[in-house]
């Protein structure tokens, strides 16, 4: 990789907070192509926020978040297209059909051709049938598929996931994993908040705890699992 | 420039689509206006007030609060499954956001005002067509300026506790100025006077659209960045 | 005492001794006004309500504008505490909007002869009381106090528009309402002991106004304090 070139993603002294209440107290962090970084804590750690951060949903109140290069700015929309979402909501209109939410997201993006990448994605999840039904209509494993459709459909270099396996069965997590290796492969990278370690841990390539809108452990090479295990349960109760 | 306009489009189109699958919001504000119509030509006393004193108002009351109707469905459809989380996250303007919940916006309630004034001249017996053409032009500037406010305060008040409540709430003193100087315009047009009596209220109404419109774009984007 | 809390009790005792001096003021006023001030010819001695009734809607509306820029500042800076300051206002203008809307009335029942009339100016004061209300209203609605500080910033900036266009208002309209005598652009035409009553009215309700307002901002960052102590 030349020396120059910017890391897909980076973020130094994030903090969010207003008045004394504290979300996210100085977080920083770099993502490397090809990297998945999971990120673990308790409930109310600050993850959720600092991944609405990371995607530009929520304004930091101090720090700044670098993506290839670019800083997130409310002024800068561009900045936020290597970016993809997914969590358990859906993004999803439920009167509108898959395919027709697809078109909608992709001419968001200005991509050529939205129709045809909206069918083109459709097929990559295997729902090329199912696309002119109303969302509502469908089971919730095919609503995720939509969903991880409609977050694939621009081809983000960065994938941020919110609790991605949350209600997802054996065989959609499979799914996810499989989609979620493939993008690495291709040099993409991901930043995953999970509490469900096992679904990530042979993907992730650094693991962070974060406790109270810190590091408790800043990212580093994942160890493996019941080593991990033991030292997380540490940190929580330490 | 490209951008926002195709942003906007994009968003208008969307709602438009969404809007037309279920139907509900626009169903249950023409239904609404019809009810409220019919209750005040019951609510008065024909001998003692002539349905021209009472026009003007009926009309204005009717389409204010069945516009209420439509903007509430606006942002309440983003707030299922976080639609909103997405379009914030696409590299677009959120200026352009705005724009596009206000076009399908204006679109609904035109809608509306559209099928209650044929309603109107047939409950109330009131002969419009002199005034058609004047009538149009105050009901064109004076539905921009609550719309524009409205679709402002309806992204707000989706996410508070009686959301359907909050928006009649926060908007009636922003309607205010623009009901009484168009129903004092409508009264005036009915009678049969000429556009240039009321070129004055016009231009009010015209300035409370320009104030409006450049600010709202701006405050939006503080609603709904976090 | 943390630092924090040590300030907010500052501020009260600073909001106290104001309010103290203000009601001083208030009634030098209206000392001045009852004995002091010649009766006016066509209104009797019900006129003499005009020197609470106008500082009252002056203090309304000061309160109201300070909501709208304070908001504005907010905005711009994302300082808390200038969101506290701007529902403390907000406060204050409901109490002191209540005030001229049962003033209003009670000055013009033996004038007009009636309790109410939807002339522009008891309207504008009315549509004021209404968006203080509604100001409260969502605020009370708002759980994250983050988010809350936005919309409120929001919705303040938007009724400082708006009240021009409901002035506006006042002169396309015919209005029973006495037309203003002193914001006019000719001189006042207020006799001089009149307009010095009056003067001092207005000072002593601005005064008042700062000292409530004050006292009110003291008591939420005492609270504010007092919550992140425990947090």
């Amino acid at each position: 990789m030349p020396p120059d070139d910017p890391p897909p993603l980076l973020a130094e002294g994030l903090k969010r907070s207003f008045g004394h209440v504290h979300a996210v107290r100085g977080i920083d962090l770099r993502v490397e192509r090809g990297d998945l970084l999971a990120i673990v804590g308790p409930n109310g750690a600050g993850k959720t926020t600092l991944l609405r951060m990371l995607g530009g949903l929520a304004r930091p109140s101090a720090g700044r978040v670098i993506v290839q290069g670019r800083t997130l700015r409310a002024d800068d929309p561009d900045a936020r297209r290597p970016l993809g979402l997914l969590s358990h909501q859906s993004f999803l209109y439920d009167d509108l059909t898959a395919l027709e939410n697809l078109r909608f997201a992709a001419r968001l993006y200005r991509l050529p051709e939205p129709a045809a990448r909206a069918v083109a994605a459709l097929e990559t999840v295997g729902l090329g049938g199912d696309g002119n039904r109303p969302v509502r209509t469908l089971s919730r494993g095919m609503v995720q598929r939509v969903a991880l459709a409609r977050a694939l459909l621009t081809d983000p270099e960065i994938l941020l996931l919110d609790e991605p396996f949350t209600g997802l069965d054996a065989p959609a997590g499979d799914r996810l994993r499989r989609f979620l290796r493939e993008h690495l492969a291709r040099a993409g990278s991901a930043v995953v908040v999970s509490h469900q370690l096992t679904e990530v841990w042979d993907l992730a390539t650094a693991v962070g705890i974060m406790v109270g809108g810190r590091w408790a452990e800043p990212p580093a090479p994942a160890p493996p699992l019941d080593v991990f295990q033991r030292r997380y349960a540490e940190r929580l109760h330490g | 420039m490209g951008d926002w306009l195709r942003t906007a489009a994009a968003v208008a189109g969307k709602d438009l689509l969404v809007e037309w699958r279920s139907r509900t919001a626009m169903l249950s504000a023409l239904v609404f206006a019809a009810v409220v119509l019919v209750i005040f030509n019951f609510a008065r006393d024909a001998t003692l007030l002539a349905a021209a004193d009472l026009a003007p108002s009926v009309l204005w009351i009717t389409f204010a609060f069945a516009a209420m109707i439509a903007l509430n469905r606006g942002f309440a459809l983003e707030k299922e499954n976080a639609a909103l989380d997405g379009i914030l996250l696409a590299p677009v303007p959120r200026g352009a956001l705005f724009t596009g919940k206000l076009v399908a916006n204006l679109a609904f309630v035109g809608l509306v005002e559209a099928v209650t004034l044929p309603l109107f001249v047939l409950f109330f017996n009131v002969s419009l067509w002199h005034a058609l053409p004047g009538l149009l032009g105050v009901m064109a500037v004076a539905t921009l300026g609550f719309v524009v406010v409205g679709t402002l305060f309806s992204a707000m008040t989706v996410r508070t506790r009686f959301a359907e409540l909050m928006l009649p709430m926060l908007l009636l003193p922003f309607m205010m100025p623009v009901l009484s100087t168009a129903v004092q315009a409508t009264a005036r047009l009915l009678a049969g006077r000429p556009l240039s009596e009321i070129w004055g209220w016009l231009r009010f109404l015209a300035l409370y659209d320009v104030v409006f419109l450049t600010v709202s774009p701006w405050l939006f984007r503080a609603v709904v960045e976090e | 005492m943390t630092e924090d809390q040590r300030v907010a009790r500052a501020i009260l005792r600073r909001g106290w001794w104001l309010t103290a001096i203000g009601l001083a003021a208030l009634a030098v006023a209206y000392v001045m006004a009852l004995a002091f001030t010649p009766l006016e010819a066509n209104q009797g001695a019900a006129q003499k309500i005009f020197y609470i009734h106008v500082p009252a809607a002056w203090s309304a509306l000061m309160a109201f504008s300070i909501v709208g820029i304070v908001g504005l500042l907010y905005l711009w800076l994302k300082d808390p505490r200038l969101d506290l300051f701007a529902a403390s206002s907000a406060e204050v203008g409901l109490a002191f909007g209540a005030v001229m809307l049962t003033t209003g009335p009670i000055w013009g029942k033996p004038i007009w002869g009636t309790w109410w009339t939807w002339d522009a100016r008891l309207t504008l004061t009315l549509l004021l009381f209404l968006l203080f209300l509604g100001y409260m209203t969502m605020r009370a609605a708002i759980r994250d106090p983050a988010e809350r500080a936005r919309f409120s910033a929001v919705l303040g900036i938007m009724g400082l528009l708006l009240v021009p266009f409901i002035h506006l208002s006042v002169y396309l309209f015919r209005t029973l309402h006495p037309q203003p005598i002193v914001l006019k652009p000719s001189r006042p035409s207020l006799p001089p002991e009149m307009l010095r009553t009056l003067l001092l009215s207005l000072a002593a309700a601005t005064i008042l106004y700062l000292g409530f307002v004050t006292v009110r901002y003291g008591l939420a960052r005492i609270a504010a304090a007092d919550h992140d102590g425990e947090a």
